[in-house]
């Protein structure tokens, strides 16, 4: 700036002191207009540190788990990548690092909120009482919490649990809504609350639970890791339905808008379809098996118009 | 940092429908808490004392049992000690007593099998202190016991062992105070115990800095009271001339 104007200067050949300073000074106007309204938040902290980090989930098949190189993989993954690829397009930081931190369902908020990850989009569910420490974009998926049993087991739905052990993944919506039936109904069930989704597969298939309570995407993931996924079912009416976000810190409202905008266009473009059909429909790492779990109409009219309603 | 403080949400009702507040789950789990760590403690202090006799104990089959039971105990991690115990036991053991214990209450099978992996691991650890006790006791000790006409069951019971349990009250105070603390991996298979109830609020009310604040009291009033129940203990039986009193 201060070489051009000098240089400006020189062909002028009689500019005054104080025009030279003026000069200086629109121009830093200008070229600030040129980049649109200052960073704040998120971005302005990217931008200023050349370095992200993302939160991801370690074994939330098919949206978040290790491939054999111990790179996070899956439908969520996709997403992040799409939203990474915008902020390095904002920031016009090609080089940007990219860091990647594993998450829990007990942390991720903590973290996000100490500033120790930037974002995440995995598989936390866009409820109120988060809404209260957190924002959360537009969303990018639906489940509806179902049951995983054993498919002679003779459980079909949620009336057939009573007097039964069901095991539920700690901390997570279907554990709220399980153990509130279980004292409304006075159903009698034990309920194991298991620390992750492979703790509570366990639970199941070592015969010391008869159901498992879970998003139904996630319970699709967990039953195709199995040895054999035809011993299994998933049942029963689902009891809510859930939408997954991207979360980011509480009144972010730059990151809050580029997040939208990935997510929206992604669904509108056929972008995320594609990305759905790859890990919903398709044969997937680690064992090459097809989860065949068609998209919901919910979710359809999700992908037509985008929302970031806690109900779908 | 964005973050809302709401001291309140502690006397919320849970919203699990269970009639409770917060602040009595995190009551509930401390005595969970209070309860593991006094069944464990109970059984390390058998457990420990059984083998670091064994392993002191003129014979050399005793001695090897002994052995075995301190490098495998004391060398593995306890979170694995603990998947081994509630997951992998029911699973070895014949069909019909596996099926029986997973068919035990869940809550029943997660304070049982965490007394366990807690009592004989921290057991391993007790059993050491007891063994450096012992050798550290002066030869003639035994064998004045011996000289006298007491059968080595007598020596270890009248003579060494009362004054090894006096020198070993600090190491064994420090095990108390770990014991309670290591309780804590109990949440990992499941034991709605004090930290499980913290990470249960910070799941449910996401409020995480108020529950982990009073659970970390929680755990200091737990050590308090350990300090002070063994300090009184020290008292009454400490002996002049002994440890320098």
């Amino acid at each position: 700036m201060s070489l051009s104007t000098s240089i400006r200067c020189k062909r002028a050949g009689h500019a005054l002191g104080h025009s030279v300073l003026a000069a200086a000074l629109l121009g830093g106007i200008a070229a600030a207009q040129a980049a649109g309204p200052a960073l704040d938040g998120t971005l302005k902290k990217i931008k200023d540190s050349g370095v992200v980090v993302v939160g991801f989930r370690e074994a939330s098949i098919p949206f978040s788990y290790y491939n054999d190189d111990k790179q996070p993989i899956g439908y969520s993954a996709d997403i992040t990548r799409l939203v990474l690829d915008q902020i390095k397009n904002k920031l016009e930081l090609p080089g940007l690092q990219v860091r990647q931190l594993p998450i829990t369902s007990q942390n991720r908020i903590s973290l996000l909120q100490n500033g120790t990850i930037d974002f995440e989009c995995n598989t936390t569910t866009h409820n109120e009482s988060r809404e209260k420490q957190v924002d959360f974009s537009n969303s990018f998926f639906i489940v509806g919490t179902r049951l995983l049993a054993k498919k002679d087991s003779g459980i079909k739905d949620f009336d057939d649990l009573k007097g039964n052990t069901v095991v539920v993944g700690a901390g997570t919506t279907s554990e709220i809504l399980l153990r509130k039936m279980n004292a409304e109904k006075n159903m009698g069930m034990n309920v194991i609350s298991a620390k992750d989704h492979s703790e509570s597969f366990l639970t199941l298939s070592t015969g010391r639970a008869k159901a498992m309570m879970m998003d139904d995407a996630l319970l699709a993931g967990e039953r195709a890791k199995t040895r054999d996924p035809k011993d299994y079912v998933i049942t029963g009416t689902p009891q809510s339905f859930e939408v997954y976000g991207c979360m980011l810190r509480k009144g972010d409202s730059q990151m809050k808008t580029l997040l939208d905008e990935v997510i929206a266009k992604a669904k509108t473009s056929g972008a995320a379809a594609k990305i759905y059909d790859t890990w919903f429909m398709k044969p997937i790492p680690p064992k090459q098996l097809n989860l065949d779990f068609p998209m919901s109409d919910t979710m359809k009219a999700l992908f037509a118009k985008p929302n970031d309603r806690v109900t779908p | 940092m964005s973050y809302k403080w709401n001291w309140g949400v502690l006397l919320d009702p849970v919203v699990t429908g269970e009639n409770a507040t917060y602040l009595e789950w995190i009551v509930h789990g401390f005595f969970i808490t209070l309860g593991l760590t006094l069944c464990a403690w109970t059984l390390a202090l058998v457990v420990g004392t059984v083998f670091g006799v064994m392993r002191t104990w003129p014979n050399r089959f005793g001695q090897a049992i002994g052995t075995a039971y301190v490098s495998i105990f004391r060398n593995v991690p306890l979170i694995v000690q603990f998947f081994v115990w509630y997951f992998v036991v029911p699973e070895i053991l014949p069909a019909a007593i596996g099926d029986w214990i997973k068919g035990v209450k869940p809550n029943v099978q997660f304070f049982v099998v965490s007394v366990l992996a807690l009592g004989m691991y921290t057991g391993s650890r007790i059993c050491e202190q007891l063994r450096a006790g012992i050798q550290a006791l002066p030869r003639g000790q035994r064998q004045a016991g011996l000289a006298m006409g007491f059968s080595t069951a007598q020596t270890y019971g009248h003579v060494m062992l009362p004054q090894v349990f006096r020198h070993i009250m600090p190491p064994l105070t420090s095990e108390f105070l770990i014991i309670s603390k290591n309780s804590a991996i109990a949440s990992t298979i499941g034991l709605l115990e004090l930290s499980r109830q913290a990470q249960q609020l910070v799941d449910f009310t996401a409020q995480p800095y108020e529950s982990f604040i009073v659970v970390t009291l929680a755990y200091v009033l737990l050590n308090f009271l350990i300090l002070r129940f063994m300090a009184w203990i020290n008292n009454r039986i400490s002996l002049p001339g002994l440890m320098g009193h």
